[in-house]
């Protein structure tokens, strides 16, 4: 009896991460597919493109890598070019340290697939009431790279032999980011950090131009946000955000 | 074929990295109180950095101007302003993106 309703909670978990990694879903698949297609017009072996989604796990930087490989470009190159385009993750984790303590075995699979989109619903929508929040991380992070994967290998494989219109489809990300922005707004109510981060895109893309805006962006706010710690630390509720 | 063996593993090997560094560097201490402090107030800043980077490569001097972008992003953030439902307010916003750029082209 007791073992059932663990098993009930746990299938709750699950089915509350596929709810929430619904948009990521639409995301992932027409990305991905788009990266697949992408990956074979630049006459680099189809396999590559799942290889990539089950083993680097990262959008932009997969896109980057194939037209470095495709150019012929050095390793070294390639190395530094993924640790500049992904080196925004490295606050990420800060996030998550709470959240993800006690994850046990399953900790070193959900740092390895924090991306933009599972950071985000993590720190933003709350595990079901009741329920293991490792067991709805493990499964929002677990589907959201199957649906990558899923996605590069049908974009490799079908992607040269029939010409495929998803285009725009790649615009929920953007939609998920909006949404998941609001209801950062509804639980923290401070203008600071908006602004902040506001001010910092403003400033990196006069700085560096589209191509490491985030970074960049990433780098000033923390910046900004310590800079604004007297400010922002005293009004408390901060620590009960999530 | 090794090259893209070697590649693979090499953006592997970084990506983990960057994704892993906080957890290795705290794992035995307690973070400072200034990264507690920035780990609260984090996402919001981050959310507001992955939304407007979003619209970075949008061509602004030419046709359609961008039309579809916002009006895609500002659909999303009204149907979610008076519903509040996740995949109502993204289809609708990803819906009015496809369409607008289809007519718009």
């Amino acid at each position: 009896m007791k073992e059932r309703s663990r098993q009930g909670r746990r299938r709750e978990a699950v089915s509350a991460a596929f709810k929430a990694g619904v948009p990521v879903l639409l995301g992932y698949t027409s990305i991905g597919f788009a990266f697949g297609l992408v990956l074979v017009g630049l006459g680099l072996p189809w396999w590559l493109a799942p290889t990539m989604a089950l083993f680097v796990f990262a959008g932009a930087a997969q896109f980057m890598g194939a037209g470095l490989l495709a150019a012929g470009a050095g390793l070294g190159e390639i190395a530094l070019l993924t640790l500049l385009m992904n080196g925004r993750h490295m606050v990420y984790g800060l996030s998550v340290l709470d959240a993800y303590k006690g994850a046990g075995w399953r900790k070193p699979y959900l740092i390895f697939g924090l991306t933009d989109e599972t950071y985000g619903i993590v720190t933003t929508i709350a595990p079901p009431p009741g329920s293991d929040p490792i067991d709805f991380y493990f499964a929002l992070t677990a589907l959201n790279q199957l649906w990558w994967f899923l996605g590069c290998l049908a974009g490799a494989a079908i992607g040269r032999a029939v010409p495929f219109d998803t285009s725009g489809l790649e615009f929920a990300m953007t939609a998920l980011f909006v949404v998941l922005l609001m209801e950062q707004l509804r639980s923290i109510r401070r203008a600071e950090p908006y602004l902040a981060a506001a001010a910092a895109v403003v400033i990196a893309s006069i700085a560096v131009g589209p191509d490491n805006l985030i970074l960049v962006a990433t780098i000033l706010s923390c910046a900004f946000l310590l800079a604004l710690r007297r400010r922002l630390e005293p009004a408390g509720g901060a620590g009960s955000a999530r | 074929m090794t090259r893209l063996i070697l590649a693979v593993a090499a953006m592997t090997a970084l990506t983990v990295l960057t994704r892993a560094a906080p957890f290795l560097f705290f794992s035995r201490r307690k973070p400072p109180a200034a990264v507690d402090y920035l780990q609260a107030y984090l996402p919001p800043a981050l959310m507001t950095i992955l939304v407007l980077s979003a619209f970075k490569d949008v061509a602004w001097a030419e046709f359609p101007h961008g039309i579809p972008a916002i009006a895609g992003a500002a659909a999303t953030a009204l149907v979610h302003l008076a519903k509040r439902n996740v995949l109502l307010s993204i289809a609708c916003g990803t819906a009015a993106f496809i369409a607008l750029t289809r007519l718009l082209a």
